[in-house]
């Protein structure tokens, strides 16, 4: 198992891990350090939960939307999304490469009453166990790995043909540096100094790159803004500037 | 206890009253599973001594009762409200609101509390999604990072990420998370009773203000009128303890003659009048709805469509939310409702508190005053159709169950 280490360092960079590592215990605090995240979470689950719906066909106003759909969460933090997606009924296999993130998220999910198989690691290593998945979720990772290509590819290599796979992230643009990384973290303070790596994030252009070289498909692309009148976010289909999702397909075989 | 003795829902309502039967309907409608606990026994609440008192149901809170299915079930001995002639002191001067200023519906309408109970509660008992525990009592209230879980005395427990307190006034889940209240007494008393009489009323609610405060005479279905009379507490006192002759003769003196014959059926009850208002509506994973958050006045017969419209938004907000799956008992999403609904509220008490203020008493200039700005509501259309629209229920943001649509 040599290759193991060498796969692992190139989807997750070891000083991000330490540097989300920190903040994990703070996570669930709607009020805490992540209260961006929390505020911004329900625009991600009603676009995951309408687009799923939309897929499959089904009437997404019910209790339990994704009754028995198995869904991968890649890089799930303390479970932010991985635990509502439970609620609406999917079956749910959630990793993150930092250990610490595992446990919190574990806990929660106990005290929660919900089934969620948490798993510290990487894409890669559930592809090695052969699982494939209905939908993908790589939501505000890709701008923290070293090596997207690589991380793009393994990401598509757990989705079962026809299956949807959504990556939400930073573009990289003038606004964004002035917005994300230096209104957010300096000005603002909405998340700690050093969460975002402005060279890292990634332009739509080059997603659209590591998507056909993963054998994917762009169904959508969609931005999602912040209103600070009414402190809200909200889907925004074409500002693509700062934050935003892309829907990619893998063809069916 | 074992794990598995503890019954788990989505939502534990603390109070069967119409607020928090109506709390677990609304759920229902949107699919979500709820466990209603009340102290009192059905069959003593729905006993007819129990409450004389009517309530108003405005038009957007009739729309709430349809789409829960309550309606259907007490919508024969519901009264239409098809004027408001509002009249102050001895002055000719009067307003008055007639449905058809606003299109054909009734303004709204006069029901019992006991059949809007009964109506809720044949509801309630064919529905799948909701268990009613009464008579039951609350041994232990106890709140952890995943839950709330009430304990009763008989030993049985239920847990559900969400406690609503719907108690009333003395609301036992919002001391127990010692959320406090501004409270103001009246120093006034409603009498309030039923009577029978000859001639017809065809649809018509008064409100009289005198001196003491509002003499209202409300519609009921059966040639029969609710009054409530408001005067000070001893003088309250005084008339419920009165010979039924000389209660009667009282009547008859406020009536001056209208509807020819009166005769007072069903006992006479007397409740004290104040105002309260909590300092919060929700804490961690606690939402107040109803009297438990607000208590009010009954001058504009608000009390009961200001609870069927904390329902309304308070399930709109919570179905929305787990049909998200969020944890429908975290601070963000109950503070959509506190917002939602606070604003609203505080200026529904302060109107109803200055109305009442205005209007009880006789001091010349202020009847004066009075008595002029009623004839220029009355003379100003535009004026008086927002009067209407908000003793109707339609002022502010509605939410969907009060449009009369589905969740």
């Amino acid at each position: 198992m040599s290759e193991a280490p060498t796969k692992t360092s190139r989807t997750a960079n070891a000083e991000e891990i330490a540097r989300f590592s920190a903040m994990a215990e703070e996570w669930w605090d709607p009020n805490g350090v992540m209260k961006p995240l929390h505020k911004f979470n329900p625009v991600r689950l009603g676009l995951l939960r309408d687009n799923i719906c939309a897929h499959v066909g089904r009437d997404p106003n019910t209790i339990e939307p994704l009754k028995d759909i198995e869904i991968i969460d890649i890089g799930c933090g303390a479970g932010l999304l991985s635990e509502p997606l439970a609620r609406m009924g999917a079956k749910m296999i959630s990793v993150d490469a930092a250990q610490n993130n595992i446990d919190v998220a574990k806990v929660h999910a106990q005290q929660s009453g919900l089934e969620i198989d948490y798993r510290c690691g990487t894409p890669e290593m559930l592809a090695d166990e052969g699982k494939q998945f209905d939908v993908v979720l790589n939501m505000e990772v890709i701008e923290h790995v070293d090596d997207p290509q690589f991380f793009m590819q393994a990401c598509a290599s757990v989705l079962k043909p026809g299956g949807l796979m959504f990556i939400a992230t930073l573009n990289r643009t003038l606004k964004s540096l002035a917005l994300a990384k230096i209104g957010a973290e300096y000005i603002l303070r909405w998340v700690p100094a050093g969460t975002h790596d402005w060279r890292k994030f990634v332009k739509p252009s080059e997603m659209s790159g590591y998507l056909r070289g993963s054998g994917l498909e762009m169904v959508d692309i969609t931005g999602v803004a912040y209103n600070p009148i009414n402190d809200k976010w909200s889907p925004a289909p074409r500002d693509l500037d700062v934050n935003y999702m892309v829907i990619a397909r893998k063809p069916a075989a | 206890m074992h794990d598995q003795d503890v019954m788990k829902t989505d939502v534990i309502i603390l109070g069967g009253g119409l607020n928090g039967a109506a709390m677990a309907l609304s759920l229902a409608h949107g699919g979500m599973k709820s466990v209603v606990i009340d102290f009192a026994d059905p069959k003593t609440i729905l006993s007819a001594n129990y409450d004389g008192r009517t309530c108003a149901i405005a038009a957007a809170s009739k729309s709430v009762l349809e789409v829960i299915g309550a309606w259907k079930n007490m919508a024969d001995a519901a009264q239409p409200i098809l004027d408001i002639r509002i009249a102050d002191g001895q002055s000719p001067l009067f307003l008055h609101y007639d449905h058809a200023d606003l299109g054909d519906a009734p303004l709204g309408y006069i029901v019992e509390n006991l059949v809007t109970r009964g109506a809720l509660y044949r509801a309630i008992a064919e529905n799948d999604l909701i268990e009613m525990l009464a008579p039951a009592r609350v041994e232990d209230i106890a709140r952890d990072q995943g839950g709330m879980t009430i304990t009763l005395a008989d030993g049985r427990a239920v847990r559900a990420p969400l406690a609503i307190g719907a108690e009333g006034r003395n609301s036992m889940l919002r001391d127990w998370a010692g959320i406090k209240t501004y409270d103001w007494s009246y120093k006034q008393s409603a009498v309030v009773c039923t009577v029978k009489h000859k001639q017809p009323h065809n649809g018509l609610a008064v409100e009289h203000f005198l001196p003491a405060g509002p003499f209202a005479i409300l519609p009921m279905t059966e040639n029969r009128c609710s009054i409530v009379w408001t005067e000070s507490t001893d003088l309250g006192n005084y008339l419920v303890n009165l010979d039924e002759e000389t209660f009667t003769d009282e009547l008859h003196r406020r009536f001056d003659g209208y509807l020819g014959d009166l005769e007072v059926i069903g006992p006479r009850f007397c409740y004290p009048l104040g105002l309260q208002h909590a300092y919060h509506y929700t804490d961690d994973r606690i939402a107040l709805i109803g009297d438990a958050a607000h208590g009010m006045h009954p001058i504009a017969g608000q009390g009961l469509n200001m609870g069927i419209r904390d329902v309304a938004v308070l399930a709109e907000i919570l179905v929305n939310a787990r049909r998200l799956g969020r944890d429908i008992g975290s601070i963000d999403v109950l503070a959509e409702y506190a917002q939602w609904r606070r604003f609203d509220n505080t200026v529904m008490l302060a109107v109803t508190d200055v109305t009442n203020r205005l209007f009880s008493n006789d001091i010349a200039p202020i009847r004066w005053a009075r008595d002029i700005g009623l004839a220029v509501v009355q003379k100003i259309p535009p004026l008086k159709k927002t009067f209407m629209s908000h003793a109707m229920g339609y002022a502010g943001t509605l939410p969907k169950l009060m449009q009369g649509k589905s969740l």
